[in-house]
């Protein structure tokens, strides 16, 4: 594929609003993972909430929007310029050439969740207040993006469970080739809900404890939430050296089980050769593999066998899930930032909360965080269905 | 910018239709419209434990994709594909929500994983084994028209055959107040980036500010405006006239599309 600009990006998740509070707590290898206090939920779990997603204002006239998902959009939306930045991208290359591509797995299913607790009685109808179209449905956080923004290209969400927003980048990819549109504002954005908390719970996929991905008595993730959002163009002519590329994206599907990952990895294994392949690198070019790593006993050993089948096993790796929690629908964006990150910072982010690796997993995890030059940079994201992602970002050149 | 691939397999399935044949006779005027509950099939290609599992809406994607990929004489497993759905497995949602609303909350863990929104494109992946790329799409109203483009700039940048699904189905009460879908209809196409023995038409798109084409039908009309996937049906009118021209599709509130059909003789 053809290289694309990771122009602007930002990202919101528990660890930090804005780059900045996220590389901090990424340097300090601190987690944003709590104890559940959410809504009325009655789990013994940890979760990575964002402080203050209620808060957020949407503009008046976008208020059938208002649901805790397109809040989250709006405060991620105002960090690092980012909104500015869009706008600057629609005057230069016209609004209809600037395309909305969002990945999120729930949407505003608490809007909907909320809803069934207040239904009529007597007639058991959902309260009139509520809007099934601009918040419960997938498309409303894309198409809350492309109306607070005011673009006017293609637009759309991508709802493919904890793969959905590192699929975006795909999606966006294929419609700057093909000439539709100049830019792209990419993302992914989940909130937390019942359904998710209480869904992982019923599969016994919930840890007591701060997951931690890798660890020998690893039993379970934690949910988190995010958005994360990257402006993407074709690479111009005379990039500075700091810039950050799309350099690749691979994608596949299991065919195997739809919430089991295939137990020797191999859609995970083929969507890492794919992103090598369309990337046109080797292995041996990643620097940093930036893991799905749940913290799941199943995902991190089929993900540790994919990885080494591919990378050996000195490749460094790590999961960013103990930080910030399994975003879902967001964590395919949230982990491209952190990607971005890493290969301008040039930081490896150790795990945290990983206290003795799983000797029988031979992927080369890291607990500690390594500050050395990252050129390019490895980032896995699969889902419930069996579908997988791979993007790989990094420098010019 | 226009779009170019080559329909070579077709598959429609929704209220009184019960595949392509019968479709294509009631869009070229050769019979009339005779709307009746769509009858789902159960999927041969999903081993019984999976069959069990599934609700109308994956029976509903995987008849449309089989008979399109069975008329392109395409090996599912190796083919790319589109998934686009406007909301979904309604019914399973509906249990969940009444369960989260009810003390204890205990849900099924099947339900659960039912639930996301690329349900019927996992179990079109576990039945064919297909593990080429596969994505899965929403646009509410325009997820049609979404899940075609992202279809074609894939056929056109990426040079691959990728089969497109398109599906709805409804919600039961209470949400069926607030998004009345009546039944389920989809249809499934296989886009080829050269012209193969069975392709059918060639299809040029490019997105359009022109008004988008409705039927005079009545009844046809209301179908085209019940599902989002039947936002298709100018498409398909066109496909089985085999005489080629335009047609518009309603697509975002902001533009349309427009795809000219050119037949292969």
């Amino acid at each position: 594929m053809r290289p694309l600009l990771f122009k602007n990006f930002t990202a919101t998740s528990c660890i930090g609003k804005g780059v900045a509070a996220t590389l901090e707590s990424l340097l300090e290898q601190r987690s944003g993972l709590r104890n559940c206090e959410f809504e009325t939920v009655d789990i013994d779990t940890h979760i990575g909430e964002v402080a203050g997603v209620d808060d957020a204002r949407l503009p008046d006239h976008l208020y059938k929007f208002e649901c805790r998902n397109n809040r989250l959009a709006e405060l991620a939306l105002q960090e690092d310029g980012f909104f500015e930045a869009v706008q600057q991208a629609a005057e230069r290359w016209g609004r209809r050439r600037v395309g909305v591509f969002m990945g999120t797995s729930t949407a505003g299913i608490l809007q909907t969740e909320l809803a069934y607790r207040d239904r009529d009685p007597v007639s058991g109808a959902l309260p009139p207040s509520f809007e099934y179209g601009s918040t419960h449905n997938s498309f409303s956080v894309a198409d809350y993006l492309r109306r607070r923004c005011r673009l006017e290209g293609p637009a759309v969400a991508v709802s493919c469970a904890c793969a959905s927003s590192a699929k975006v980048f795909g999606s966006a990819r294929r419609m700057i080739e093909a000439g539709l549109i100049d830019a792209a504002l990419v993302g992914g954005v989940d909130s937390l809900c019942l359904t998710t908390l209480y869904g992982f719970h019923s599969l016994q996929l919930t840890s007591p404890t701060p997951c931690r991905p890798f660890d020998v008595a690893r039993d379970g993730l934690s949910i988190g939430e995010a958005a994360a959002f990257a402006l993407l163009e074709r690479v111009p002519a005379g990039l500075d050296d700091g810039a950050v590329l799309l350099l690749g994206i691979g994608e596949s599907s299991d065919a195997y089980h739809m919430s089991a990952p295939h137990p020797e990895g191999l859609g995970a294994r083929r969507a890492m050769q794919a992103a090598l392949a369309a990337a046109a690198l080797e292995p041996g070019d990643i620097d940093y593999i930036n893991l799905h790593g749940t913290g799941t006993p199943s995902n991190d050993r089929s993900e540790s066998q994919a990885v080494t089948s591919v990378f050996g096993p000195t490749t460094p790796c790590s999961s960013t899930k103990g930080a910030t929690g399994h975003t879902l629908g967001a964590a395919g964006a949230l982990e491209a930032v952190i990607s971005a990150l890493a290969v301008k910072n040039g930081l490896m982010p150790g795990g945290v909360h990983t206290s003795k690796i799983d000797p029988t997993l031979t992927a080369h995890y890291i607990r500690d965080n390594r500050r050395a030059p990252v050129a390019r940079v490895l980032s896995n994201s699969f889902g419930f269905g069996g579908t997988n992602c791979s993007l790989i970002l990094g420098r010019t050149g | 910018m226009t779009l170019s691939a080559y329909v070579s397999g077709l598959g429609v399935l929704g209220p009184g239709l019960s595949n392509w044949p019968e479709a294509a006779a009631v869009l070229s005027g050769q019979q009339a419209y005779r709307p009746a509950a769509a009858v789902l099939p159960m999927p041969t290609i999903l081993a019984a434990a999976e069959r069990r599992r599934i609700g109308r809406v994956v029976k509903l994607a995987l008849a449309i994709a089989l008979e399109a990929t069975s008329q392109a004489g395409e090996d599912p497993a190796e083919l790319a594909s589109v998934f686009s759905s406007s909301g979904g497995d309604g019914h399973n949602c509906h249990e969940l929500c009444q369960a989260l609303s009810l003390a204890g909350r205990e849900i099924s863990p099947t339900r659960f994983a039912n639930s996301v929104h690329n349900a019927a494109a996992g179990y079109w992946s576990i039945g064919t084994g297909a593990m080429a790329e596969s994505n899965v799409l929403c646009a509410f109203d325009a997820s049609f028209t979404a899940g075609l483009l992202e279809a074609l700039t894939q056929v056109a940048v990426d040079q691959v055959p990728v089969l497109l699904v398109a599906y709805d189905s409804e919600y039961p009460q209470p949400l069926h107040a607030k998004r009345p879908i009546p039944d389920t209809f989809g249809v499934a196409l296989v886009l080829t980036p050269q012209r193969r023995a069975p392709s059918f038409a060639r299809v040029d798109a490019t997105l359009s500010d022109l008004e988008c084409d409705r039927f005079a039908d009545p009844d046809l009309e209301a179908l085209r405006c019940a599902f989002p996937a039947a936002r298709s049906l100018p498409l398909l009118r066109l496909l089985a006239a085999q005489t080629g021209g335009t047609a518009i599709l309603e697509y975002l509130d902001v533009s349309r599309m427009e795809v000219r059909i050119e037949p292969c003789a």
